[in-house]
């Protein structure tokens, strides 16, 4: 194996994407309140949690 | 009462009674060789990450800092992602058998044991805080437990920290070290470890239900009555004012997460598959996301509930419940913390006394005389004693810190000690993992700039808060200088300490490392291990490394070195083992040579170390010191074979390729030269028919001088149509050659294509005129211009027509001409009322010596290559001739001539 997995490039594509969406100033974006819950604490669990679906999507798939 | 010391005591001792019993299920399991490790139990076991910090402090840590807390969480998160590096570090620890983060430095760097040393005493000293943070939580839950209890249990001399500090010292030596392993795995220790994830999860998950939904009408409500007090509506939304820390404590835990000794050890030591990683990828970030939701509502609830009151937060999610009476709950929280505290303290606890032993206390050992006179003595009890001593040390020491910091602290505050002290491992790691360049020397230096820059900015700082030091140097600076308040160093102020001591820690440490590795040279174990780590994905193996090796060994002297260090047993199975791969049948037949030397050695790494293992094995082989120059010799040498294989490999697939379009050329060269003999065939049988015709009537005329003369004439008639048919057939097979080779001259002009048309007519005229055919056309007055050669654009049309005439009965027969301009072409059509063409014919008309109408029965009327000859020259033009018939009705021969496009 000479070059990385296409996963691992994937899965590290991934990690590349959260660091910008988990620290500011796009952390400082969402203010006010979503579904009535403080709009901060709803965007970081759920951007950490479409983080832990696509990461589980990628290393769960099948074959390459 | 619940809640008794008795029932506590009890229940706290039936708790680790079970963890032994899952431990040693675990072991059990892993020597009958059916491992109960699978990924997710690994994924798990990777949430021993998650101790007292996270159990109680997050909730402490949320009612100061609001979201900052999740940094911790998200690092790992992202951390995990980058999952090529993590599997590059298990690749490299199992093929050079290594046992934790100081081999693993030290490894790389050349086995080096001050390396080894360095680096195992700032681990010591950096995650002293964080043990002392567990025992801290520990001891907090348990005053909390016994709040309401007047029975004094312990006596004034003992306080319940340093109660807590021995029973888990005392566990985890009689839990961890029962034996020495030589493969420096734990199945029983990971399995017992997952077991805890489990169980503290689910016991803060209880605690955070309750709280949420149980004392108030889930997130929403709390949410809101948080809303209504400016105080705590701060603590719900992200603090841009704290960009800078938010962002340094993500890099934080995200090195903590693999540097840490005890993840190290997890994530890296004890993995048994690689393929794990993958589950743990994503299902470890899912623990932290779910141990974390119900945090900030705890942390919200217990303002709420105790506002105004005098309660640690950090002891929230055990006095929230007891304040509600809920004491079952209460003791289930209390059985999670002390999973979280346990499972902490074992796990790093382990990997610590392992460094200590194997890079502290080894080197020192070896070089004492007491150990040089007990030579072949069986050394593994004397290890699994040092192992049980450091392991005693380690929690002693946490206690000493707790008594001389730990008061002035929150638990979070703590452990962020430790987590910057980690940090200081990442130039050297991640430098040693990719960049060859790297040396000791710079290893070194970075690693104790980084440690001292921490130890003033952070360590001394935390001792003199709570008083145990002069705070002098943090208030006004080292011997009264300003610019060296320890934490506004060099005027650096505005940042919090944890992000102030990073900053600079890490900026002398990679300053360093990197300044002092491309000033140095490093020696040739140190080049060969560099290369080993670099490329260890593409490492030539075994073969390079025989050559790195050369000198003198003994091989009973090394077997007892083994049996030494590994006890007699071990020792046997190891050599038996390693025999067998090498196809023999007895240890005993090992030659002494460079592969079983190395074998030897990475046994001994396994128990010892990779440095002491390196002394060692130097003690009983002379090995020959290869040099700098050589060593880089072989190693480029092996470099070069591989580029080289890999040029062959390229080179093979280019010739597997050239072959096979060879193939295809032979192929077609077969089919064009059947194609061949099958024309110089045609071409002989259609040459022969006029020739028999001309010969039977010459032999005729030859043989019978009385023949009339009428008679002799129509011979003599027949005999010149058929020398003039053979002169054409002639004329158009020199015709076709020349097409088809290209050897046709072509002398291209613009031509008016509806005059071309016209001529060709009238000079027909004549045939159609004998044959009663009426011919009629339709064609532009001024016709479009092409760029062809007229005599060719003729030799087609009048080819057509001729054609058509052949066929449409006499007298009643008709053909129509068209040209049509069309947009980028000329359409011609040449229709006729004869009787037409079936579907194959359309196509079988176009092929050489094909005749219209039926061959066997009718006299050919044509030689069958004027259609072929046609086409050719059409296509030359870049048109198409094709026809459009259908059997009984006519036939319609279509050809277009490409416009020349407009001039722009």
């Amino acid at each position: 194996m000479k070059r990385a997995s296409l996963s691992r490039q994937r899965l590290a594509a991934l990690g590349l994407l959260g660091i910008p969406l988990l620290t500011y100033p796009l952390l400082g974006l969402p203010g006010g309140e979503w579904f009535g819950l403080p709009a901060g604490y709803v965007y970081l669990f759920a951007v950490w949690a479409g983080l832990v679906v696509l990461a589980a999507g990628v290393a769960e798939r099948k074959g390459k | 009462m619940l809640l008794s010391g008795w029932s506590i005591s009890l229940i706290a001792a039936a708790y680790l009674g079970v963890l032994f019993a899952v431990a040693r299920y675990g072991e059990a399991r892993a020597d009958a060789g059916r491992s109960i490790i699978s990924a997710n139990v690994y994924a798990l076991s990777l949430a021993v990450y998650c101790t007292s910090w996270t159990f109680y402090g997050s909730v402490g840590r949320a009612t100061s800092g609001g979201l900052s807390f999740l940094t911790i969480y998200l690092g790992p998160t992202l951390m995990l992602l980058f999952t090529g590096v993590i599997l590059k570090m298990i690749r490299i620890s199992k093929a050079q058998r290594i046992t934790s983060i100081a081999d693993f430095i030290a490894s790389r760097y050349g086995k080096s044991q001050l390396l080894a040393g360095l680096v195992t005493v700032i681990a010591v000293i950096g995650v002293v805080p964080y043990i002392a943070l567990q025992l801290k939580a520990v001891a907090a839950s348990v005053d909390v437990l016994f709040a309401g209890d007047r029975h004094r249990l312990l006596p004034w001399w003992l306080d319940s920290t340093l109660l807590v500090a021995a029973v888990l010292a005392l566990f985890t030596i009689w839990f961890g070290t029962r034996h020495l392993d030589a493969t420096e795995r734990h199945e029983g220790m990971v399995a017992a470890v997952a077991f805890e994830s489990v169980v503290k999860l689910l016991a803060f998950l209880a605690v955070g239900l309750f709280v949420t939904y149980g004392m108030f009408d889930g997130f929403a409500d709390l949410f809101a009555r948080a809303a209504a007090s400016p105080e705590l509506a701060r603590l719900v939304q992200p603090d841009s004012a704290r960009a800078g820390t938010w962002t340094a404590l993500i890099l934080l835990s995200g090195l903590a997460i693999i540097f840490l000794p005890r993840q190290f050890q997890i994530v890296v030591v004890e993995n048994v598959d690689e393929a794990h990683l993958k589950r743990a990828v994503w299902l470890f970030p899912l623990y932290l996301l779910l141990i974390n939701i119900f945090v900030l509502p705890v942390a919200l609830g217990g303002l709420l509930h105790f506002s105004g009151q005098a309660v640690n937060p950090d002891t929230f999610v055990l006095t929230l419940p007891l304040a509600h009476g809920a004491e079952a709950l209460a003791l289930l929280v209390f059985i999670g913390g002390l999973a979280a505290a346990t499972g902490m303290v074992i796990v790093e606890t382990i990997a610590l006394s392992t460094m200590v032993c194997n890079d502290l206390a080894m080197p020192w050992l070896l070089r004492s005389t007491w150990l040089q006179g007990e030579k072949g003595r069986d050394l593994s009890g004397l290890l699994l004693l040092i192992r049980r001593i450091a392991i005693g040390l380690i929690l002693l020491l946490g206690y000493v810190y707790f008594r001389a910091a730990g008061e002035a602290y929150a638990l979070v505050g703590i452990g962020l000690i430790s987590f910057a002290a980690v940090a200081q491992f990442a130039p050297a790691m991640f430098g040693g993992m990719y960049w060859k360049q790297g040396t000791r020397a710079g290893a070194v230096a970075g690693l104790l700039g980084g440690f001292a820059v921490w130890l003033y900015t952070l360590l001394l700082p935390s001792f003199a808060r709570s008083g145990w030091i002069d705070d002098g140097f943090v208030v006004h600076g080292l011997f009264g200088l300003a610019g060296l308040k320890a934490q506004a160093l060099f005027g650096l102020s505005g940042f919090d300490e944890i992000s102030h001591s990073l900053m600079w820690s890490l900026f002398a440490n990679i300053g360093l490392y990197v300044l002092v590795s491309l000033n140095s040279r490093p020696d040739a174990t140190e080049a060969g291990q560099a290369e080993r780590f670099v490329d260890v994905f593409r490492y030539a193996g075994s073969a390079t490394d025989a050559r790195l090796w050369r000198g003198n060994a003994s091989q009973p002297q090394l077997v007892a070195l083994l049996e030494r260090f590994l006890g007699p047993v071990r020792a046997r199975q190891q050599l038996a083992a390693h025999a067998a791969t090498r196809g023999l049948a007895d240890w005993r037949e090992l030659p002494a040579d460079a592969g079983f030397v190395r074998f030897a050695e990475g046994e001994l790494a396994a128990a010892i170390g990779s440095a002491s293992a390196r002394v060692m094995v130097a003690s009983v082989a002379q090995e020959e010191d290869l040099g700098l120059d050589e060593v880089l010799g072989i190693l480029d040498e092996a470099t070069q074979v591989r580029a080289y294989s890999h040029q062959l490999e390229n080179k093979q697939r280019e010739l597997e390729a050239a072959t096979g379009e060879l193939r295809a050329a032979n192929e077609r060269l077969r089919e064009v030269d059947r194609m061949k003999d099958d024309f110089i065939a045609t071409v002989t049988h259609e040459l022969r028919t006029p020739l028999t015709s001309i010969r039977a009537f010459s032999e005729m005329l030859h043989d019978d001088p009385r023949l009339e003369l009428a008679e002799r004439t129509r011979f003599l008639g027949i005999i010149v149509g058929e020398t003039e048919r053979l002169t054409r057939l002639i004329n158009q097979i020199l015709d076709l050659a020349k097409l088809e080779s290209g050897h046709a001259e072509w002398t291209s002009t613009t031509v008016d294509i509806g005059a071309v048309v016209r001529e060709a007519m009238a000079s027909l005229e004549q045939l159609f005129r004998d044959k009663a055919v009426a011919l009629s056309g339709e064609i532009p007055e001024i016709g479009p211009q092409v760029q062809v050669d007229r005599d060719r654009l003729t030799q087609v049309v009048i080819n057509l027509l001729s054609n058509a005439v052949k066929f449409v009965p006499g007298g009643s027969g008709q053909v129509r001409v068209r040209v049509l301009p069309l947009a980028d072409m000329v359409r011609v059509e040449v229709a006729d009322n004869g009787p037409g063409l079936g579907g194959d014919e359309c196509r079988l008309v176009f092929e050489k010596f094909r005749q219209g109408g039926n061959t066997l029965t009718d006299k050919p009327q044509g030689t069958g290559l004027g259609l072929p000859i046609s086409r050719q020259i059409v296509e030359y033009f870049g048109g198409n001739l094709w026809v459009e018939s259908q059997p009984g009705a006519g036939a319609t021969f279509i050809f277009t001539v490409p416009l020349p496009a407009p001039e722009a």
